[in-house]
């Protein structure tokens, strides 16, 4: 071995803050580079994927009809997080949400009710609620590791969807599209300001954040997810149930991400389709770590994800590139955050042969 | 010992450090220190914790760089530029806080230390058995870590050390995980060392250790040398002045109690291990009376941390009877409900079980304070926790610059007696405190003994399981020992000697039949069993 990482001991704080800006930074430099390299003005480009989606009030409205889904699965990613429990389930969470909720919108087409909307977005809850609890149980019942089974569950979701919007959710008139009838005007989610599609998911979105936050920061459940990451000795010792908390934890992220696929059956889709989420789940992962676990640092990187969404979608009009370029930027984003996070936790070391020379010498 | 010591200093300087200064921000941790070490020397370095010991070791070992002052190895002058410089160079060096990785076996530790010289595995392994061995400090090479306790931990450390080719040891609080007979051996091993022209920087805060063992020491007080000697023609009284400082009182005597009624009942408590490694507890029998500090002495790994889990409730039994408060069964019942009941806790790690690292004070106030109030309907009463936790630092007296410093940048003694502040505060009725002064200061020790003779008087029952005979003969009202998870009959400490109890520790005991061990606590007792 040549090259060797070693630990810093203490890793400076307020680098670990500026981390997350700098792997931005490196990112926009980069992709500048990928721009220049296929034949585009970088600086022209950049403002196309950055700037030009949201100069108007309804890219502001779908800046947010994007951020939304995202805080939301981000910010119920990061209590998980916290207590060490790694969800990376919350895609399928979204799904199982989007499905349970469109089962119970289908119910409900022709009632003008006001619960008509709550019971929907209840139900979105309950589903990933449930599909993120039964990871729990799967880890603390048979200890099977939470990261490959919350995968897989993605794809039990993702089918499962699949299998109803396929069959029995099919909407009769549909003339055979998989898609399910629209959904009833009282399961929508309101329009927040006209000429725009955004919708009150944001505000659910931003609630979420702040009551994630008090809860991290000021109850005292939050501080038992805390103290079960950062030390599970700890916790035992205390008599912290570790059982019943990743159950909270799993049930937190899962319903958040339900919430969200809900909001998106019920509010820009307003029917189910095969693909209600172009991958939000997988994103929120990104956005969490990006904010640093920190409610204030998942809302703006959230807001940043939800740009690139739309960077990557007006990418694909204006320069005919293709939508990838979307991953693209979501996959230096968060190579670039881990890399710059190595080289503040550790130093590059480089095996010099000469230091034993010399010993042998003494 | 004379002998070797006028052989040695008539030989060649194996360290000598001129004029060692270290500047930390805010805190000057070394102040122009001046050491020599001779070969095959035994060289005691006694301070406080916080008299910059730790500093001036890292800068021999190539964790740090002094800021002045030159470091000289065998009458060279050397920069020492890492630790594995400095093994290269002959130095081992075994930390007080062990850096072992637990998922891997005794080997695999010993040869990610070793880097590139280690070799082939098998071979090690045996090397590692036969080293071992024939320093009386017996280790199975494929155990886990994770699976050791904390005595058996450190010989992994120094058995790391011995398979090198070694020239000077530097020893951080050795013994205070080894039980009298095992300080005793490894004395006989760090003689042999000694004569075998290994020079040894030995760090202890024991200084009857230090008068038994080393040729020579140097004593820090505030970064600064305060004084050498040579430790067996100068009185402990006068070294131990030279380290507190004049003002500090440094040791007591307490005088014994005898309790009254039984708060902690254990009735044939029998327990497999979970762990493979582990040692099962086989009908144990003890009880604690209100108002007494019963002690429990054993060499590590003989089932005491089995019998704490199962005391605190990290093991839950498969029945309540066993273990019982006041004359309730609690088996069954989880950490918090024990706590309910009354119990505090000391556990023999501070951090990473009694502390959590990386959180401040005022969090770790509320790790198990939270039953005193400190949350309302689910919220945490952010000032009372910060008040309680002010209240710990003040009446134990814990050195740290507030209360938002993380767990992790305070010193072990002060970590403990925060820790023990912590428990002590909440008015117990029974007090589990494993290992309370494990690498503490004497300053710190003597606050924690006198903390926990004051919390008998107050009418708690106290259960103290220690490796440190001296401190068990201090402060125990009565003594038992623990051996291969069998415990032997408790005496009042007035009745037995170290000798009596060494002998349980090995095992040489009557194991008592339950309707005995009830017998003896009704003859013992005055007032009736509930």
């Amino acid at each position: 071995m040549f090259i060797k990482l070693e630990p810093r001991g203490e890793a400076s704080r307020s680098m670990s803050y500026l981390s997350p800006l700098l792997a931005g930074l490196l990112t926009l430099v980069s992709g500048g580079i990928f721009f220049a390299f296929l034949g585009h003005d970088p600086i022209e480009a950049l403002r196309i994927f950055l700037i030009a989606p949201v100069e108007d009030l309804y890219g502001f409205g779908e800046l947010c009809v994007k951020a939304a889904p995202i805080m939301l699965c981000a910010i119920g990613l990061a209590v998980a997080f916290k207590a060490q429990v790694w969800n990376i389930g919350a895609e399928g969470q979204l799904l199982m949400g989007g499905l349970l909720a469109s089962a119970v919108a289908l119910q409900l087409m022709d009632v003008e009710s006001f619960w008509a909307l709550p019971l929907v977005l209840l139900s979105g809850m309950l589903g990933g609620g449930l599909w993120g609890l039964l990871a729990a149980w799967l880890r603390t019942r048979f200890n099977a590791n939470e990261i490959l089974t919350t995968i897989m569950f993605n794809y039990i979701a993702l089918y499962l969807l699949l299998y109803f919007v396929h069959g029995s959710f099919k909407d009769p008139d549909g003339y055979g599209f998989p898609a399910s009838a629209m959904f009833g005007d009282s399961s929508l989610l309101p329009i927040l300001l006209e000429d725009t599609r955004m919708h009150i998911g944001i505000l659910f979105a931003l609630l979420a954040v702040v009551v994630i936050w008090v809860m991290l920061s000021r109850s005292f459940i939050g501080f038992q997810i805390k103290v079960l990451g950062l030390d599970s000795n700890a916790a035992k010792l205390a008599g912290f149930k570790h059982k019943r908390l990743v159950a909270v934890v799993m049930i937190i992220s899962g319903a958040l991400a339900g919430l969200a696929g809900a909001g998106e059956v019920a509010g820009p889709i307003g029917q189910l389709i095969p693909s209600i989420s172009p991958g939000y789940g997988y994103a929120a992962i990104i956005v969490a770590f990006l904010g640093r676990l920190h409610p204030v640092g998942i809302f703006f990187a959230s807001m940043l994800m939800a740009l690139i969404y739309l960077g990557g979608e007006l990418a694909q009009i204006e320069l005919n590139l293709p939508l990838a370029v979307t991953s693209l930027f979501q996959g230096m984003l968060l190579f670039y955050l881990l890399a710059c996070d190595v080289f503040i936790n550790f130093k590059i070391k480089f095996n010099r042969p000469q230091i034993s020379a010399t010993l042998e010498n003494s | 010992m004379n002998r070797q010591v006028s052989a040695t200093l008539s030989g060649q300087l194996r360290l000598q450090l001129k004029g060692i200064t270290k500047q930390y921000p805010g805190c000057l941790a070394n102040d122009k220190v001046d050491l020599e070490i001779g070969a095959g020397e035994i060289h005691a370095l006694l301070g406080e914790n916080g008299a910059g010991k730790s500093t001036l070791m890292k800068m021999i070992y190539g964790v740090t760089k002094p800021d002045a002052g030159e470091i000289l190895w065998q009458g060279s002058v050397v920069e020492i530029k890492d630790p594995s410089m400095a093994r290269k160079m002959g130095i081992g060096m075994v930390f007080q806080h062990f850096s072992l990785f637990e998922t891997l076996t005794v080997t695999e530790n010993i040869a990610l230390a070793l880097g590139d010289d280690a070799g082939d595995l098998q071979q090690l392994g045996r090397k590692i058995s036969t080293v071992s061995k024939q320093y009386g400090m017996e280790l199975n090479p494929d155990r886990h870590i994770h699976s050791l306790s904390v005595g058996e931990r450190q010989r992994v450390e120094i058995v790391r050390c011995l398979v090198q080719d070694i020239k000077l040891l530097i020893l951080d609080e050795p013994t205070s995980v080894l039980t009298p007979q095992e300080v005793e051996t490894l004395f006989v091993t760090l003689r042999q060392l000694s004569a075998d022209g290994c020079s040894i920087l030995f760090i202890s805060h024991k200084l009857k250790e230090v008068q038994a063992l080393c040729h020579n020491a140097t004593i820090l007080r505030g970064g600064k040398v305060t004084g050498d000697c040579v430790p067996a023609e100068a009185g402990a009284t006068k070294m131990a002045q030279l380290m507190v400082g004049s003002d500090t009182p440094i040791s007591s005597n307490y005088p014994k109690a005898t309790g009254t009624e039984v708060f902690l009942a254990v009735e044939n408590l029998t327990n497999s291990s979970e762990d493979p490694f582990g040692t099962s507890l086989k009908k144990v029998n003890f009880s604690v009376r209100r108002g007494e500090i019963l002690g429990i002495a054993g060499v590590a790994g003989n089932g005491q941390e089995e019998l704490l889990a199962a005391l605190s409730g990290e093991h839950l039994l498969d029945s309540s009877d066993p273990v019982k408060f006041s004359g309730r069964g609690v088996g069954l019942l989880d950490p918090r409900q024990r706590r309910e009941l009354g119990l505090a806790f000391v556990p023999e790690e501070r951090l990473g079980r009694g502390a959590v690292p990386e959180m401040s004070l005022v969090d770790n106030t509320l790790l198990t304070g939270f039953l005193q109030g400190l949350v309302n309907f689910g919220f945490i009463n952010q000032g009372k926790t910060e008040q309680f936790s002010q209240k710990i630092i003040d009446d134990y007296k814990v050195k740290t610059p507030n209360n938002r410093t993380a767990a992790q940048s305070l010193s072990g003694g002060n970590l403990q007696k925060f820790i023990i502040g912590r428990e002590i505060l909440q008015n117990p009725q029974l007090l589990v405190a494993a290992h309370p002064t494990w690498g503490v200061d004497i300053g710190a020790a003597t606050a924690i003994h006198k903390a926990l003779i004051e919390l008998r008087d107050k009418g708690a029952a106290i259960l103290v399981v220690s490796e440190d005979i001296d401190e068990l003969f201090l402060i125990s009202d009565r003594l038992c020992a623990i051996c291969d998870g069998e415990i032997s009959p408790a005496k009042a400490t007035l009745d037995t000697s170290i000798e009596e109890v060494g002998r349980w520790m090995t095992g040489v005991f009557e194991q008592i039949e339950p309707t005995a061990a009830q017998h003896v606590d009704e003859m013992l007792n005055t007032s009736s069993i509930n």
